[in-house]
């Protein structure tokens, strides 16, 4: 599966790296995901595990992770996004079971998902802040509302 | 006539839980089952809190509960027993820091009994409300 | 859709407090007449900022911290995030920790599978299998209790090993326990195999096809019963004693409700193997080595994975050579099972509903409720504006009691059917 995945991505991928013999990190372009995951979910045949938001304090980062399961190996795409423009392509449309963490991830960190079908708050509750995510590192608990 | 002495006999019991790992909830549950089999004492849980006597809270009440818990008691028909079930629930437990905390229960309404544990163990639970049963019909 | 087809159709709120979920949801079913035509679900109720507050927490302290984000599977949790912290670091533990880890792992997913049958019996009316189930459980939670001093959140996972030990000289006693669970596994077995009833009510309801499973990415038994043949355990036994052990998967093509209770009752006979076995291997291995020393964490990041009852549970942890970890993603199987009921129900009778919305085990309880709302967003549970304008001018005709009642009745209407076929 590692070298099919190589060939496959071919040149989008910006940084492979190998952590162990079950965990591979696949850093790629911000522009490149929809047909990345593409490749993954649909012609490879991967599980769709989670992704994850991380603020990384220079930027922002989401991890897809991709688990190739009778390989017992895990296949995580980086990607890195800019704190100015922090938006990405959405791939619930690739994947359906994606709808929800990217809402999650919009609510929570504020990254916007462009073309996701419905972007509304998942967690949170209606009258939560704009633009107070909680799971930014530079969040206090003195930002949330006061009154439940 | 004493309002405290109807809650003596068969009480109802509403459940409400917000914010909890339902540790708490299955205990509650687990205490109604045969080898605590609290039914036969003619307690029962409820599936609205205008018929109950008695609200078991757990979990430390997260922000859409809060409002929903103070909604709860101010329709409950009085008097109502209030019991907090669970280390979140009496003080916030573990979750206590988090951004999501409004509670814990005794900050949105009153508390009549407190069952502390994680999670507290149906004997700890039928000892509480045997506890605040005769507290109320004094 | 015109005005008249937008009045015959009734909202359903089922929620959203749900006692017995790892993640609280709040179901809107659409239904025309009988049917389900569509399926909302929020979640949220729950949120407690877990992964938030992971970041404020020592290594060693998230272990108990993640084993209060469920109470059923407090067990599953943790297990994975020993195993991201040891991948991170590249830690191996004893042989003794992976037996000690995977008994508690096969207790908890017995008291689990027990737990949901139970709950399962008592949506279709079927309360002796409640009772049952839940007395027999009681068996596990005592075995539980002996070997971690606690019913549920028994705090046996530590990064490097397991934190207490199981002594030797206990472990004929377990045994002994253990394996009174066969016979009654099999009674569990015969009693909702073979019962038409049971059948009649479950079998072809609520059918989530294995198409719709991988484009879903259901994990656990709701894919097992779909014919997706993965078991985080079987497929990924690192750091934990299931590849040295034997046992099997059980795997049903059909993916309705009757398949996912056979894989449940099936995974338990298994599981109760899987702890003789360990227990057996335990007395050969010397007392007290449990954990290895883990001083540091280092700067990188792990990921780490578990079968819990419902299905992978998946841990991501970040760190930055610190004490706490820099980021903590947790993901629960239920997270992606839950939304697999958006196609699971559609189609369905209301009255299959409640079983169907149960059938994924979100652990859905007997004390929940449907609120009933008339023209009016007055009801206690749905009180946010957008929640009000989803039902506003729309008839709310049940509440839960009812829909139980309504689930129950289907059932004797079999039964009475069944008796006049036999007569």
């Amino acid at each position: 599966m590692e070298n099919k995945i190589k060939e496959r991505l071919g040149n989008r991928v910006v940084n492979w790296e190998k952590k162990n013999e079950r965990r591979y990190y696949i850093e790629i372009k911000k522009e490149d995901v929809e047909e990345v995951t593409q490749i993954l979910f649909k012609e490879l045949g991967l599980r769709f595990s989670i992704a994850s938001g991380i603020d990384t304090i220079d930027n922002f980062e989401i991890l897809y992770h991709f688990s190739a399961d009778n390989e017992d190996k895990f296949f995580s795409l980086r990607v890195k996004i800019s704190k100015e423009k922090p938006e990405i392509h959405s791939i619930s449309k690739i994947i359906t079971a994606a709808k929800w963490i990217e809402r999650e991830i919009w609510e929570l960190l504020g990254i916007n998902f462009i073309g996701h079908p419905g972007l509304e708050r998942l967690i949170l509750t209606e009258d939560w802040p704009k633009g107070v995510c909680p799971l930014r590192k530079d969040f206090t608990n003195e930002q949330r509302p006061e009154k439940a | 006539m004493n309002k405290g002495k109807i809650l003596s006999r068969s009480i109802w019991v509403f459940h409400f839980c917000s914010g909890s790992c339902n540790n708490c909830d299955i205990e509650i549950l687990d205490a109604l089952t045969p080898r605590f089999d609290l039914e036969r004492f003619g307690i029962k849980l409820v599936g609205s809190i205008k018929h109950a006597d008695c609200m078991l809270v757990t979990g430390m009440i997260n922000k859409k509960g809060a409002t929903r818990l103070k909604f709860l008691y101010d329709i409950a028909p009085k008097p109502l027993a209030v019991v907090a079930i669970g280390a979140c629930a009496c003080s916030g437990g573990i979750f206590e820091p988090s951004y999501y905390t409004y509670g814990p229960v005794d900050k949105i309404i009153p508390v009549d009994a407190y069952i502390p544990g994680c999670p507290a163990r149906p004997e700890a639970l039928i000892d509480g409300i045997v506890k605040v049963v005769k507290k109320l019909s004094t | 859709m015109n005005k008249d087809q937008k009045k015959r159709k009734t909202i359903i709120p089922v929620g959203p407090y749900h006692p017995l979920q790892e993640e609280p949801e709040f179901f809107e079913l659409e239904v025309e007449g009988e049917r389900v035509v569509k399926l909302n679900i929020k979640i949220g109720y729950n949120h407690r900022g877990i992964e938030k507050l992971s970041e404020s927490k020592h290594f060693d302290q998230v272990t108990f911290l993640v084993e209060r984000i469920c109470g059923i599977c407090s067990t599953s949790h943790p297990f994975a995030y020993v195993q991201a912290v040891e991948d991170l670091a590249g830690i191996e533990i004893p042989e003794r920790a992976k037996y000690i880890r995977c008994i508690i792992g096969e207790l908890e997913r017995l008291h689990s599978h027990l737990l949901w049958l139970g709950l399962a019996g008592h949506f279709i009316g079927y309360n002796t299998l409640w009772m049952w189930a839940w007395k027999y459980r009681e068996t596990v939670l005592d075995l539980c209790e002996q070997i971690s001093g606690n019913r549920n959140h028994y705090a046996m996972m530590r990064i490097g090993g397991a934190r207490r030990d199981i002594l030797n000289k206990e472990i004929d006693e377990l045994k002994k326990k253990t394996a009174t669970l066969t016979s009654v596994l099999n009674m569990f077995k015969g009693a909702v195999m073979d019962d038409p009833v049971i059948a009649a009510r479950t079998k072809g309801i609520g059918i989530l096809t294995k198409e719709q499973a991988i484009n879903y990415c259901v994990v656990g038994p709701t894919a097992r019963a779909s014919g997706i043949d993965i078991d985080v355990r079987r497929d990924s036994p690192h750091n934990s004693a299931y590849n040295l052990v034997e046992w099997n998967v059980p795997v049903l093509p059909d993916g309705d409700v009757f398949a996912k209770v056979v894989v449940r009752i099936l995974e338990m006979l298994e599981s109760v193997k899987i702890i003789i076995q360990c227990l057996d291997r335990l007395k050969d291995l010397k007392e007290g080595e449990i954990w290895n020393e883990v001083r540091d964490i280092p700067a990188g990041e792990g990921i780490g994975t578990y079968e819990a009852p419902r299905g992978e549970v998946f841990h991501y942890v970040r760190s930055d050579g610190g004490n706490t970890p820099f980021r903590h993603k947790v993901r629960a199987p239920s997270y992606m099972n839950i939304l697999s009921n958006e196609v699971a129900v559609i189609g369905g009778d209301i009255a299959d509903a409640c079983i169907t919305l149960a059938a994924v085990d979100p652990c859905y309880c007997c004390t929940d409720r449907i609120q009933a709302v008339e023209n009016r967003p007055a009801c206690p549970l749905r009180q946010s504006s957008s929640e009000a304008s989803h039902s506003s001018g729309r008839k709310l005709k049940y509440n839960w009691e009812q829909l139980l009642k309504l689930s129950q009745e289907k059932t004797k209407r079999i039964l009475s059917i069944k008796n006049q076929v036999s007569k």
